[in-house]
């Protein structure tokens, strides 16, 4: 009797291990697809978008809907997946879609303007900062591909919560 | 009331399974179909002829690479077309950031820049490839293919040499 008592209490304790563990598994999964298909949160720093965003840091959202669907163009604030490095993001403003005509100038290269027609697929994007952004300016446009998700909100710092306009 | 619990449990068992195998296709394992003949004999070795896509191959593409994005020579890749973000290719490296690339058809030699890479189709004849767009972003990588799944006589894992060629230079 005392055996039967002890294995029944040994498999209800292995059912409650398990039901925690399938929790816990769902919730991880929720979090990924939220994260990677909804909107995710990401902590910007540096001084290329100076204007726009802090020096500091700043937490904003970027959601994943727009780039998917292609709706995503002139003015956007997007997060994309460096061209040099695939680990790192950038964040930096669409300026040019694929076919337009941009023309720019570095001002730490000279006062000579260029004027560049973005291929397709692509598209140029700029810091807002032009004296300190490393950008499509040094590296040239960016495929679509590589846009991760378009900035809408910002969470921190406080006195500056809400809405980013174009 | 029986019917209503019973398609609210099926919903949720439903809505569980999608995002679970999301997750998983997502950051582990997927498969995908092989569409056209620019990686024959490899994949569709038979569709290389007009006879059309009989059987398309299914094949095991790993993300456990997106981690490092570490590649090697001779990796089969899943990557996001750089003319049009909807289309994905499966090609081949032949070429890794930072090193110098001879091109066999006009014997051009050129850097490859950091964070690209340089990828060929094995069938050469016909293949939309880097000779046609140049340099791959890393970043637009989605996958190493490890195996092929389907059709069941072509099961196996998929070399990282190319078939009667040269791996690279």
């Amino acid at each position: 009797m005392k055996f039967v008592n002890y294995i029944s209490q040994w498999r209800s304790a292995a059912k409650e291990a398990l039901d925690h563990t399938a929790i816990t598994l769902k919730f991880l999964c929720w979090l990924h697809v939220t994260n990677n298909y909804l909107c995710s949160p990401t902590h910007v720093y540096g001084p290329s978008m100076l204007p726009t965003l802090n020096l500091a840091g700043d937490v904003i959202l970027a959601e994943h809907l727009s780039p998917r669907i292609g709706k995503v163009g002139h003015g956007d604030l997007v997060v994309v997946r460096s061209p040099l490095n695939p680990n790192r993001n950038l964040t930096k403003r669409i300026v040019g879609m694929e076919g337009d005509t941009v023309t720019f100038f570095d001002p730490l290269r000279g006062d000579a303007t260029q004027t560049v027609v973005v291929p397709k697929g692509h598209v140029w994007i700029q810091g807002d900062n032009i004296y300190a952004s490393h950008d499509s300016r040094h590296f040239g446009p960016i495929p679509y591909g590589l846009i991760q998700g378009k900035v809408f909100f910002r969470v921190w710092p406080l006195d500056v919560f809400g809405r980013i306009d174009q | 009331m029986g019917t209503r619990n019973f398609l609210w449990n099926f919903t949720k068992k439903f809505v569980t399974f999608g995002l679970i195998t999301v997750t998983v296709s997502d950051r582990y394992v997927t498969v995908v179909p092989v569409r056209g003949g620019s990686m024959s004999p490899t994949f569709n070795p038979k569709t290389s002829s007009s006879t059309g896509n009989i059987s398309d191959d299914y094949v095991l593409v790993e993300k456990f690479c997106l981690n490092k994005y570490k590649f090697s020579h001779g990796d089969v890749v899943v990557f996001r077309s750089p003319l049009n973000h909807k289309e994905t290719h499966i090609k081949r490296i032949v070429a890794l950031p930072g090193e110098w690339f001879g091109n066999r058809q006009n014997y051009d030699v050129l850097k490859i820049p950091e964070g690209h890479c340089w990828v060929e189709g094995d069938n050469t004849a016909s293949s939309m490839d880097s000779k046609s767009f140049g340099p791959v972003v890393l970043g637009l990588i989605r996958g190493r293919v490890t195996h092929v799944v389907w059709p069941p006589h072509r099961i196996g894992a998929v070399k990282s040499t190319p078939p009667e060629r040269l791996s690279s230079l």
